[in-house]
């Protein structure tokens, strides 16, 4: 009974990898054969950015159980973060050590916003941290807007007035503009670099699920009453899942910011929408369903692209699309057809292994 | 020396005293009952137990330690486990994990090495496992482990909960109306659940129950609870006969 239960989640997880291995071979081979658009190889990137995104977000929705809105404001962390070690040190190193370290520092820098943020508001319960994420989200993009940071002999100059007050010296150069953003990042981000990040992330996520850890964040969601009653730390274990979300959000800016040659913080990237948009794969794909937020990230990315040829309909089908993958998630007569279909092709599967057994 | 000691326990919600000088000692391996009417106080004694309140006045001491006012985690570190009067399983988990759960504070691999999947998360893991197994074996669910609690029927599930406090590792076990929503049948088997984890994990017990039948089988001392205060105190058999008792419950 127990070896059953033991390969059932690690098959599951199996499954999952080998999606993602699969889908990456596959893109691999149209690349080299030239059978992808540039439309699509433009979006490679950013299908795995919203891939991790999904993923990690899904931690705190699904398996710790708390609703955050402020996913974006964590990529944006780490983002610019990232973007203003690889300004100041390019060319000093490497290219591929200094863009490892811009990915530590992103992950690094959003896992502290995120214990930051965490530490007063999981105290709450409910919608309050969702209110307050939110707010964290809009802030953060806010206040990178008005952030002026320069670099001269001197050394660097902060401002949140102008970049004219930094007052550089000679040959001083400004590398975050306010509203323009950091200009000038290294191009590192590819898709390669992307599916491995993606890897890691399910590796931490999945194997931070089934492990000791894991288990407790679960308890805290199904029972928090019953979990604090056997000895459960509620705060610890809510901070390192709100953390680790955040650092792989962190990490998700990275790419991002190393995947444009301008990184600006605008609503269309960093604000509410995109979080909720977040939110949105995580909902359809299931809450708590990890393989789910990845398919249900690639589908709700490309669709829109392939749908441009419809131009006016092109959102009507979209909207149609989130309505039907709602149901076919979450409506109670799926989910029993779909038991239905799970015992009727592994019931048999499953009372050969208990005769072995 | 007694295992648990409550003197003077008291706790006020505005202006009710939900729980008014309440005492009562209770003999490593006693298995004792905390009886009364609906209302009278019980689970909120519970609830003081296991630090979900903080007593406005009064001290418990277990095995001589005074644990008056610790928060619930530490409570139950220092050794007091309990059960819901409605069942709180962590539902959407296994019914291993769930006991899993309750192994957490005595079974330690770090959460990198949890991530790295090293050589001690398997042996821990492992050693988990039997563990979780040999505690679902005493309470006939390891047939179930592999099911979602939820998917348990009732009186499984109150056994989980029983098995999940138990693998905590207490050294006093609260339960809170074990035997509500149970007909005679389970009841019976309930009680010898009871008595079998008594003997076999040597226990000390104390439960609330309305069902007389399993306080009067299995009960070796009462306290009665009227109004957040204690009408009467001893042995079972004493205490049942108590006209005080039956005036209470059953009316003048």
């Amino acid at each position: 009974m127990k070896k059953i239960k033991m390969t059932k989640t690690a098959k599951n997880n199996f499954i999952t990898y080998l999606i993602v291995l699969v889908v990456y071979i596959a893109v691999q081979i149209l690349l080299a054969t030239g059978n992808i658009s540039s439309l699509m190889k433009g979006l490679l990137v950013p299908l795995c950015i919203y891939v991790m995104l999904a993923v990690s977000l899904n931690l705190t929705v699904g398996i710790l159980g708390e609703l955050s809105l402020g996913h974006a404001g964590f990529m944006c962390v780490g983002a610019f973060a990232s973007a203003f070690f690889s300004k100041c040190t390019d060319g000093a190193m490497p290219d591929g050590l200094r863009f490892f370290i811009a990915l530590l520092i992103g992950a690094a820098v959003a896992g502290v916003f995120g214990i930051l943020i965490g530490i007063p508001v999981l105290r709450l319960k409910g919608d309050y941290l969702a209110i307050v994420t939110l707010a964290f989200g809009e802030i953060i993009k806010n206040l990178v807007n008005v952030l002026y940071i320069g670099k001269d002999k001197n050394g660097f100059h902060f401002s949140m007035k102008d970049s004219i007050s930094l007052h550089l010296g000679e040959e001083g150069q400004v590398i975050v503009n306010g509203a323009q953003g950091i200009t000038g990042t290294p191009h590192d981000a590819n898709f390669t670099i992307g599916i491995i990040l993606i890897f890691i992330s399910l590796i931490v996520i999945l194997n931070l699920i089934n492990s000791r850890d894991g288990r407790a964040i679960m308890s805290i969601r199904d029972n928090r009453i019953a979990a604090e009653s056997i000895g459960i730390n509620i705060t610890k274990y809510k901070l390192m899942a709100f953390s680790i979300s955040a650092s792989i959000a962190g990490v998700a800016g990275v790419l991002y910011a190393h995947n444009l040659s301008t990184l600006t913080a605008l609503p269309k990237n960093f604000g509410y929408n995109m979080s909720i948009m977040i939110l949105v794969f995580v909902v359809l794909g299931g809450i708590g369903n990890i393989r789910g937020s990845i398919i249900s990230a690639v589908i709700l990315t490309l669709l829109p692209e392939l749908l441009r040829g419809l131009s006016d309909y092109r959102m009507l089908i979209y909207a149609i699309v989130l309505i039907a993958m709602m149901l076919f998630n979450w409506s109670p007569k799926a989910i029993e057809w779909k038991e239905r279909l799970r015992e009727k092709y592994f019931s048999k599967h499953f009372s050969k292994k208990k005769e072995v057994k | 020396m007694s295992l648990l000691e409550v003197k003077n326990l008291t706790i006020s919600f505005g202006g009710l005293r939900a729980v008014d000088d309440f005492q009562m000692e209770i003999k490593k391996g006693q298995l004792y009952g905390l009886i009364g009417p609906n209302g009278a106080g019980k689970t909120t004694v519970f609830n003081l137990l296991t630090g979900v309140y903080k007593p406005d006045e009064g001290i418990v001491k277990l095995e001589g330690r005074d644990i008056t006012g610790l928060k619930t985690i530490d409570i139950n570190k220092a050794g007091i486990a309990r059960t819901f009067q409605n069942i709180r399983l962590f539902k959407e988990l296994t019914v291993l994990d769930n006991v899993k759960v309750g192994l957490h504070n005595h079974y330690h691999y770090s959460t990198v090495e949890g991530i790295l999947r090293l050589p001690k998360y398997h042996k821990v893991e492992r050693e988990m496992d039997e563990r979780a197994l040999e505690l679902l074996k005493v309470f006939e669910l390891d047939g179930e482990a592999d099911y979602l609690a939820s998917n348990l029927p009732y009186g499984k599930q109150r056994k989980l909960e029983i098995a999940r406090a138990l693998a905590t590792e207490p050294k006093l076990l609260l339960l809170d109306e074990p035997a509500a929503g149970m007909n005679p049948n389970e009841t019976g088997e309930l009680m010898d659940t009871i008595r079998f984890v008594r003997d076999k994990f040597d226990m000390t017990i104390l439960l609330i129950e309305h069902d007389m039948k399993l306080v009067s089988g299995i009960c070796e001392e009462l306290t009665v609870l009227n109004f957040g205060r204690i009408l009467t105190q001893g042995k079972t058999s004493t205490v049942l006969n108590d006209p005080q008792v039956i005036t209470a419950y059953l009316g003048e």
